[in-house]
């Protein structure tokens, strides 16, 4: 099984910072050291990778087309899946990175005794979307512990995210949403044989440590609650450089095993296939427009290569030629 | 090398599921099953071509004789190629395992090998990849996704990317367009570093490098080829048409895959192309050096793909042509509409294409300077420029099978269906899921067509045949339509095996059949002198 390695890793990392806090008093470690080193790495890595992918060449023009070209005046294109232009790119762009479009084409293909059928499979998309969407209005959620005064369009997500006013403090959607299609995603890769089959404990390990982070915030926030005064104390001292020393803050363990998940989060991110969020705006079968019939595309490392020249042809078969009456440059 | 075997019974070949084995797919060592894959590459083949590693070899045997230092190669190999293509090195990095590609491959479907699942098959060189030239890879191996590069690992990598036909299929359905056949293709070339191609395409290769086209078809060859074309369209309808080879001072040249200079059904649509241009008095020529749309060098090695491509260019230019007219073909059009003006462009002594017939434009190919012939047929019928008798054709009922490389590689989807639907009345379309952008590969492209890997090619045109078969039973479909060489060379036996009774036709084989030339005869037959039913009494009587 790949996944005991994936969780016994998770497991080890909720285990480290409990003890460094709990047992071994490290608040500073965990709560500064850590978090700066990590968010370093993250930014550190996230550009190396960029980097290495923008310096390799895009020699070719090679969008997938998925929709009719630009053609005769009167044939209709399909611009945003087949763009011939930048802004049509950027609305097939748009799709792709906002809305997930092409997971959103998925189809399920059956074997049925000795035929092919297919069905709907919109179970994938649904799940990436709403994970990937909760998680970044959580992310912009937790702004308000980095800007003071926390600016009115963050207060604004945080009223709509727990608009059902729910409990106290109030249920946020989104921490709901993100745990479901967490659990939905990871099942999935546990239950489905053929996704079984493919996965790797690099595909477990941020699933779980995403989940881990998750519910260790939500613990965090109805549970075992921690000065959120405090809190923000520490994060507005981390990002004005000036950290306060942490342990003169009463703050509870679970808030440090929480940026300590999120943390690892960070640092992992550019080693890992997490880079996938950077590298959808660079994948050439998505972000380049099909029109290299129209416009040239030059390629920056194109050389001259060893032809068999017309004048060799002829040469070769200049007598055969001649019989079959074809024209000859020498006679 | 033994001979074939022979295929087996469809029960036999659908004898499988999709329910993955329980050894993982690393501890699964690579099985050559006869019948699965091509014969090796002749050593005098790759010579002819100064590929590396040139000796005569077969996949079966223990010893693949590679060079010494053969890992430093691939290795170096793959460093090169990640510095080349942003693709390549982007779609190593990525993928998630998402598993939406996973059902996507014809070749899965068709065999429920998991090693066909293009998320599969594109990690065994991924794992290669992270182990030495990642740093997790490094550090931690298997439990990083990574393992070494060994012999076993070489073998696999060439069982498995012989059995990719570079359709892009999985790339449609991919949440960053990871695309199979970048893989595939970057694959391959390190394969071929180490002289490791199928002779099914290093042959082809070598004969168009040599002799202008797949075949080595020589020159006076395809004259006669065509000569004979010329009688049969004499016989049919009565009309005399002279065509030219290598004339200077044409308008157009004329490019077709060779497939259709030489081979059936691909010689009818030939006809067709004929009659056309001889009804339209184009002022057109074909060359016997440049007497070759495909490239099977592009399942090689870019550099081999550029080398043969080449001779389209200096051919229009020896003849001076204005521009270039492209036949039926499926790969090639993906050459030419994304690889061909960058390989051997600018084509600037060529002009912007215009239609002599309806003064069109084609301003989608004003650099490249080449318009594909449904794009130029479909403006002649909107511009009501040729008369056709649909009626030829009503004893037909016709689906479309989108070729790979033209649905996806172009998006040219609706040209050839409007062509079909001016020139029919009985068009069906087969299911949504399977035709389009969404099409299914006929199993044999990218260089996969030969006879020693028939089990294979069947496999992998099930799930193209299954949507037939399902037309078939619908709406009696007996005709599927193409505009690819490929598939006129491959479909039709594949046909036969999964849905008989179905003719595969070139788009331009149809309009043949309907087009009405100036004093032509009374048609009593079509064009592969077969009775046109319906009009053989009229005659007799």
């Amino acid at each position: 099984m790949k996944i005991w390695p994936s969780f016994l890793a998770a497991l080890a990392l909720v285990l480290l910072a409990w003890a460094g806090v709990g047992l071994f008093h490290w608040q500073t470690l965990f709560g500064v050291v850590i978090p700066y080193l990590a968010f370093l790495t993250f930014v550190a890595g996230f550009i190396r990778r960029v980097v290495l992918w923008g310096r390799s060449a895009v020699p070719f023009r090679i969008p997938t087309t998925c929709g009719q070209q630009k053609t005769l005046p009167w044939i209709k294109q399909d611009k945003l899946e087949n763009p011939s232009s930048p802004w049509q790119v950027l609305g097939r762009m748009c799709l792709e990175v906002f809305l997930f479009r092409s997971l959103f084409r998925n189809i399920r293909t059956e074997k049925r005794g000795a035929a092919l059928g297919f069905g709907s499979a919109k179970w994938l998309w649904l799940g990436g979307l709403v994970f990937h969407w909760s998680m970044l209005i959580i992310l912009l959620r937790h702004l308000r512990l980095f800007l003071n005064p926390v600016p009115a369009p963050i207060r604004g997500l945080e009223a709509l995210d727990s608009f059902l006013q729910i409990g106290a403090p109030l249920l946020y959607i989104t921490d709901l949403t993100i745990v479901f299609a967490l659990t939905y995603l990871f099942l999935r890769r546990v239950v489905v044989p053929s996704v079984r089959y493919i996965s790797q404990p690099a595909d477990y390990f941020p699933l779980l440590l995403l989940l881990a982070a998750a519910l260790s915030g939500i613990l965090m926030r109805w549970f075992f609650r921690v000065d959120i005064r405090a809190v923000k104390e520490l994060t507005m001292g981390l990002v004005t450089f000036h950290p306060l020393p942490p342990g003169q803050l009463s703050i509870g363990v679970i808030f440090y095993i929480h940026i300590f998940l999120v943390s690892c989060l960070f640092a992992y991110f550019p080693w890992s296939k997490l880079m996938h969020a950077g590298g959808v705006f660079l994948s050439p079968t998505r972000n380049m427009s099909n029109n290299s019939r129209a416009v040239r595309h030059v390629n920056p490392w194109n050389y001259p290569v060893k032809t068999h020249a017309y004048a060799e042809y002829e040469e070769q078969f200049r007598e055969k030629m001649r019989k079959a009456g074809l024209p000859l440059e020498t006679e | 090398m033994a001979r074939a075997p022979k295929a087996p019974k469809a029960e036999e070949l659908l004898d499988f599921d999709f329910s993955p084995p329980a050894a993982d797919w690393m501890e699964t060592p690579v099985d050559f099953k006869p019948g699965t894959f091509c014969y090796g590459a002749k050593g005098k083949n790759l010579d002819i071509m100064d590929l590396p590693n040139a000796r005569d070899w077969s996949p079966t045997d223990e010893d693949w004789r590679l060079p010494a230092e053969w890992q430093g190669t691939i290795i170096e190999g793959l460093a090169d190629r990640m510095k080349k293509y942003r693709s390549f090195r982007l779609f190593l990095d990525i993928c998630v395992r998402c598993g939406a590609c996973a059902d996507k491959c014809h070749f899965y479907l068709g065999s429920g090998d998991p090693k066909n699942m293009p998320v599969l098959r594109a990690e065994l060189l991924r794992s290669v990849y992270r182990r030495y030239f990642t740093r997790p890879g490094k550090l931690f191996g298997r439990l990083a996704g990574a393992r070494d590069l060994t012999v076993d690992v070489l073998k696999e990598w060439w069982y498995y990317f012989f059995q990719c036909t570079e359709c892009r299929r999985c790339s449609v359905f991919c949440p960053y367009g990871i695309d199979q056949a970048e893989i595939t293709l970057m694959g391959r070339e390190l394969l071929n570093l180490l002289g490791l191609n199928t002779d099914w395409i290093a042959g082809p290769v070598a004969n168009c490098f040599m002799n202008g086209n797949h075949v080595g078809l020589e020159p006076q060859t395809i004259m006669s080829n065509v000569e004979f074309l010329l009688e049969d369209i004499e016989t049919i309808t009565g009309r005399h048409i002279e065509p030219s080879f290598n004339r200077k001072g044409a308008e157009i040249l004329f490019v077709a895959p060779s497939g259709d200079l030489y081979a059936e059904p691909g010689t009818y649509t030939c006809m067709g192309y004929l009659m056309l241009f001889d009804q339209l008095g184009l002022d057109y020529t074909m060359s016997t050096y440049a007497s070759e749309g495909g490239n099977f060098g592009f399942f090689t090695s870019n550099e081999t793909a550029k080398r043969l491509n080449a001779k389209i260019y200096a051919e229009a230019r020896r003849l001076g042509v204005k521009w270039i007219l492209g036949g039926e073909c499926g790969h090639m059009w993906r050459l030419v509409n994304q690889y061909m003006d960058t390989w051997n462009g600018p084509a600037d002594f060529l002009e912007q294409p215009v239609s002599p017939v309806t003064g069109t434009k084609f301003t989608n190919a004003a650099a490249t300077r080449m318009v594909h012939i449904t794009e130029f047929t479909a403006d002649l019928l909107y511009h009501n420029k040729i008369k056709v008798d649909k009626s030829r054709n009503d004893h037909l009922v016709i689906t479309y099978h989108d070729s790979c490389n033209t649905a996806r590689g172009m998006g040219l989807l609706e040209e050839p269906r409007y062509i079909l639907r001016r020139i029919c009345n009985n068009f069906v379309e087969m299911p949504e899921d399977t035709i389009r952008e969404k099409t299914f590969c006929c199993g044999s492209g990218a260089g996969l067509n030969a006879g020693e890997n028939m089990e294979l090619r069947l496999r992998g045109g099930f799930p193209r045949a299954n949507a037939v078969k399902y037309v078939r039973e619908k709406h009696g479909v007996n005709v599927l339509a193409n505009i690819c060489a490929l598939d006129r060379a491959s479909l039709p036996a594949l046909m036969d095996y999964w849905v008989p009774g179905v003719k595969v036709m070139g788009v331009h084989e149809l309009l043949g059949n309907a087009l009405v030339l100036d004093g032509e005869i009374e048609r009593t037959l079509d064009l592969r002198s077969d009775d046109l039913p319906g009009k053989e009494e009229e005659a007799i009587v």
